[in-house]
């Protein structure tokens, strides 16, 4: 059995405030090996946080504490940022929710997508063109010799996030963390990306980490889904199990579902109990 | 493949929309100025002969002969409607004519072509040795924000923010000059090379080197350097905290996260994604620092000594010379002008988000 | 309940509560901020000093000694002697009076101008909107320190030729901020709202539109107080400014800059003065703007 990619435990992140401490993310665990791991919560769950921990991409302003956290057995709390240098882009990809504001305004996309070929990939200025134009067909672009010259506010949403994944996917890493990819979307353009990145991350054999707030959409393309409220993980059980669940927030956010099979008058709404976040 | 995939269509190409909307926008920059410029002639109008109780003593001085007097108020079309006056001003001034220099007994525009190029040499050697300075202590202190490095670029910024550029001239002439003895004294060159440059651009140093007279090139290079240091020292207070407020801006911005999920080295991240974001603003930035040295060097050249347009205008204000205050205003009003403007155009010409 | 707990309760019970436990979260905030506090204190001190000064001092600013002129600090004489025997610590404690008098004047005429422009401007916005901001970019478009120099020598140079003159090149950045914010709220729902109320546009511009520019007005006037403080020393010093025998700072130094390679103190402690008075105001109006309106560092 290989070690798991990520190993997590008792993780704890922490701001200052004028007001005292803040904890963002209180005490949460985690394994992932090859597989598609949905991280599920509403805003300020502390689920961006939690995955965004792994490969220490943390504000500056923010504590990390943990009993153990490791990708693929390098201890993540006592590295170097040189060896977190080494893990990030080569080993470990962040795909991020917006393109608009996650991509470089000033630099094509042909020469950011180079840049994070190159990082880890020596290569001349052609072959990392031809890297670029490849990858770019990989994503299903149109026409990728002309994309590549083309500047990120000259893109749609879709063909942006496209652009991400081709980015990260460039130095052919292990893990993929993508925190909310289709929010940013229309809904047509949501299932295509994620039926791309679900086919990328398959074909290659890598491990994902997808954050999400719409559990339908993680239940559909996820092995395992975890369930966060409040900096805590309220619930994990496999993505097949989910119509099963047992905790009353998830049983709450299923129940919130509108269904045409079973339309339901007037739609139920979540009633939250204090003690979920305690 | 669904043919309906809306994300694989690509936008509609925006080159030629764009580039209209690039042009229409810098016409309509470059339309504002003939306007701001007409009110910058109508502000010296009033002030030269609406304002003085008696703008012909005002341009000739106490002293001058009733003969005089009676000829400049007829050529002045003082007794004609106020807008027939303003009328003749403005033909005056399109055809070059600033007036007489009571004190120089030159045209305007003569003596301010003479002190012109000493304030241009002072200017530009200021402004290169703050942004050699400035921008990298702005980014590195944005990019160690909260360090000691940061405070102390804070606090030299915020120093010279507050000092007036004449107390800081002074200061300087007492360390260097009289404690420390290391700097030359007033003027742009020694009393004894007087003369021995023949003029052709009128900065020193450089008809020095035209000249090859190497000794005096190297005087004028030693009474270069303290005014420089002054004013260099003003423009980097203001130049550093753009550039650092800019950075952590920048600094701020999501595909930052992306470019650190990269891997890439924080220098890389630093200069080729977070400074190449602010580049441009930087430019107008710098613009409108060179502008601003324009007031600040009226009260250096004055500590120094510097025969400038600056000093030029400080004597005429207090010999009351009309004709040459509101030349030298103009000038630099114009300049001035100008500056903002090309800051104003650099912006739309330079970002690639306007193409 | 303390009145601590009172104001920062996150329940409060009144409008009244919500806005006194807003300020106060805003003062405890600035507080925080050591060098912003240190800046509101000194310019209190100034303040203080300026309006206290005959208790502070026994001297006579305008007395003359000459037998003992350009004398070294002492006890007697805590800052030493002008040029004319004049005791320098009487002289620039006056002369903050001075100072401050014309930053107060100055600002006294100019930020009403400048919200009343700037509001009036966004809000009826199309010609009347155009031809006001041109005005407004011909003055911008001066230097500040030239036009006030034009300006003091077609009038009589003195201090209401340099409070007048500042005040013309000063005002400007207020009726473009004041505009500027007056076009973020001038099609909010409320504002509609009032309108259809019957309120007529002059009601709406003063009773709604400018109470909410007047927050950012306020930070860029005590950013720009030691801009008038530097400009109205400057004026002085190129002698278009207070006339002497006033004891106004930037005059001070524009009579002794002569001593300053022997007697370098004379002209060197006024200017450490207009110094300490600017960066007092640059300290505060920093403070005030991270609390106020942090987005525009």
């Amino acid at each position: 059995m290989t070690a798991p990619l990520v190993e997590m435990a008792g993780l704890r992140v922490a701001f200052a405030t004028p007001t005292g401490v803040s904890e963002a993310v209180r005490g949460v665990s985690l394994t992932l090996g090859q597989e598609k791991l949905g991280i599920v919560g509403e805003s300020g769950s502390g689920k961006s946080l939690t995955a965004r921990a792994i490969l220490r991409l943390l504000p500056r302003t923010a504590r990390l504490h943990a009993d153990r956290l490791a990708f693929d057995g390098i201890d993540i709390l006592t590295a170097s940022e040189r060896a977190m240098r080494r893990i990030r882009g080569r080993r470990a990809g962040l795909i991020l929710q917006d393109p608009k504001f996650s991509l470089n305004p000033v630099m094509t996309i042909g020469a950011q997508i180079a840049e994070a070929w190159r990082d880890h990939t020596k290569g001349s200025r052609r072959t990392a063109r031809e890297a670029v134009v490849a990858l770019l067909d990989q994503v299903r672009i149109r026409d990728p010799g002309r994309v590549a010259g083309l500047y990120p506010h000259e893109l749609s949403g879709g063909m942006g996030q496209r652009v991400m994944i081709a980015m990260m996917l460039a130095p052919d890493p292990e893990l993929l963390i993508a925190d909310e990819p289709t929010s940013a979307l229309d809904a047509t353009v949501q299932a295509e990306i994620l039926r791309l990145i679900e086919d990328l991350v398959s074909r290659r054999g890598m491990g994902l980490i997808l954050i999400s707030h719409d559990l339908p959409l993680v239940g559909h393309f996820c092995d395992r889904v975890m369930v966060m409220y409040a900096g805590k993980v309220l619930e994990e059980l496999p993505a097949g199990e989910l119509a099963r669940a047992r905790h009353p927030y998830t049983r709450g956010l299923l129940a919130c579902l509108p269904s045409l099979t079973h339309p339901r008058a007037p739609l139920a709404t979540l009633s939250r109990d204090p003690a979920w976040a305690a | 493949m669904s043919g309906a995939d809306a994300s694989l269509a690509l936008p509609p190409p925006t080159r030629r929309g764009g580039r209209r909307a690039r042009v229409s926008g810098i016409l309509g920059t470059l339309s504002s100025v003939p306007i701001t410029l007409f009110g910058l002639i109508l502000i010296t109008f009033l002030i030269g002969r609406v304002m003085p109780i008696d703008p012909v003593i005002a341009i000739v001085g106490d002293h001058a002969p009733p003969d005089v007097i009676a000829r400049v108020r007829l050529e002045l079309g003082l007794d004609r409607p106020l807008p027939v006056q303003f009328g003749i001003y403005l033909l005056r001034l399109l055809h070059g004519n600033l007036g007489h220099s009571v004190m120089t007994t030159h045209a305007v525009t003569e003596d301010i072509a003479t002190y012109f190029p000493a304030t241009f040499e002072l200017a530009t050697a200021a402004i290169l040795l703050a942004l050699v300075i400035g921008i990298p202590a702005g980014v590195i202190a944005a990019a160690r924000q909260g360090s000691r490095f940061d405070h102390v670029v804070r606090v030299v910024s915020l120093a010279g923010q507050s000092i007036p550029v004449f107390v800081l001239g002074l200061v300087f002439l007492l360390v260097f000059y009289a404690k420390l003895g290391i700097a030359p004294g007033t003027g742009q060159i020694d009393v004894m090379y007087d003369g021995l440059v023949p003029r052709v651009t009128g900065m020193m140093v450089i008809d020095a080197m035209i000249a090859e007279q190497w000794a005096v090139c190297r005087d004028a290079l030693a009474h270069l350097a303290m005014p420089t240091l002054v004013l260099a020292y003003f423009s980097l207070a203001y130049i550093t905290r753009m550039t650092r407020a800019f950075m952590l801006d920048a600094l701020a911005g999501e595909y930052i996260v992306t470019a650190r999920a990269k891997g890439l080295s924080g220098a890389r991240i630093l200069w080729r994604h977070a400074f190449a974001n602010i580049a441009v603003p930087l430019v107008t930035v710098v613009a409108l620092a060179y502008a601003g040295l324009l007031e600040g060097a009226v009260l250096t050249e004055t500590v120094f000594s510097w025969p400038g347009i600056g000093l030029y205008l400080t004597v005429s204000l207090l010999n009351a010379d009309m004709d040459a205050v509101l030349g030298a205003t103009l000038v630099i009003g114009l300049i001035y002008v100008i500056l903002n403007l090309l800051a104003d155009l650099s912006y739309r010409v330079l970002d690639p988000r306007t193409r | 309940m303390t009145s601590r707990a009172w104001l920062l309760t996150d329940t409060p019970s009144s409008r009244g509560q919500a806005a006194w436990g807003r300020r106060y979260r805003a003062w405890l905030l600035f507080r925080a901020n050591g060098l912003a506090f240190a800046g509101l204190i000194t310019v209190l001190i100034l303040i203080v000093a300026s309006l206290a000064a005959p208790l502070l001092t026994a001297q006579d600013p305008n007395a003359q000694h000459l037998a003992n002129r350009l004398a070294f600090p002492s006890a007697q004489h805590w800052f030493g002697t002008d040029e004319l025997g004049r005791d320098l610590y009487a002289r620039i404690l006056y002369g903050g009076r001075i100072t401050l008098g014309m930053v107060v004047a100055v600002v006294g005429m100019v930020a009403p101008v400048g919200l009343i422009v700037g509001c009036v401007a966004g809000y009826l916005g199309g010609r009347a909107d155009r031809l006001l901001m041109r005005v407004t970019d011909v003055f911008l478009a001066f230097p500040r320190l030239i036009l006030a120099l034009a300006f003091v020598a077609a009038l009589r140079p003195g201090i209401s030729s340099a409070i007048f003159a500042i005040a013309l090149t000063a005002w400007p950045p207020y009726a473009r901020l004041a505009r500027a914010d007056t076009l973020t709220i001038r099609n909010a729902d409320f504002i509609a709202a009032v309108r259809l109320t019957g309120a007529a546009a002059p009601r709406i511009v003063l009773r709604h539109v400018m109470p909410l520019a007047v927050s950012s007005v306020i930070v860029r006037v005590t950013l720009d107080m030691s801009g008038i403080i530097l400009t109205a020393a400057g004026l002085g010093f190129l002698g278009m400014g207070a006339q002497p025998p006033m004891p106004e700072w930037g005059t001070m130094i524009a009579a002794t800059r002569g001593y300053i390679l022997e007697q370098w103190w004379v002209p060197t402690i006024p200017g450490i003065a207009i110094f300490i008075a600017a960066l007092a105001f640059n300290l505060l109006g920093d403070g005030l703007r991270d609390i106020l309106d942090p987005k525009q560092r």
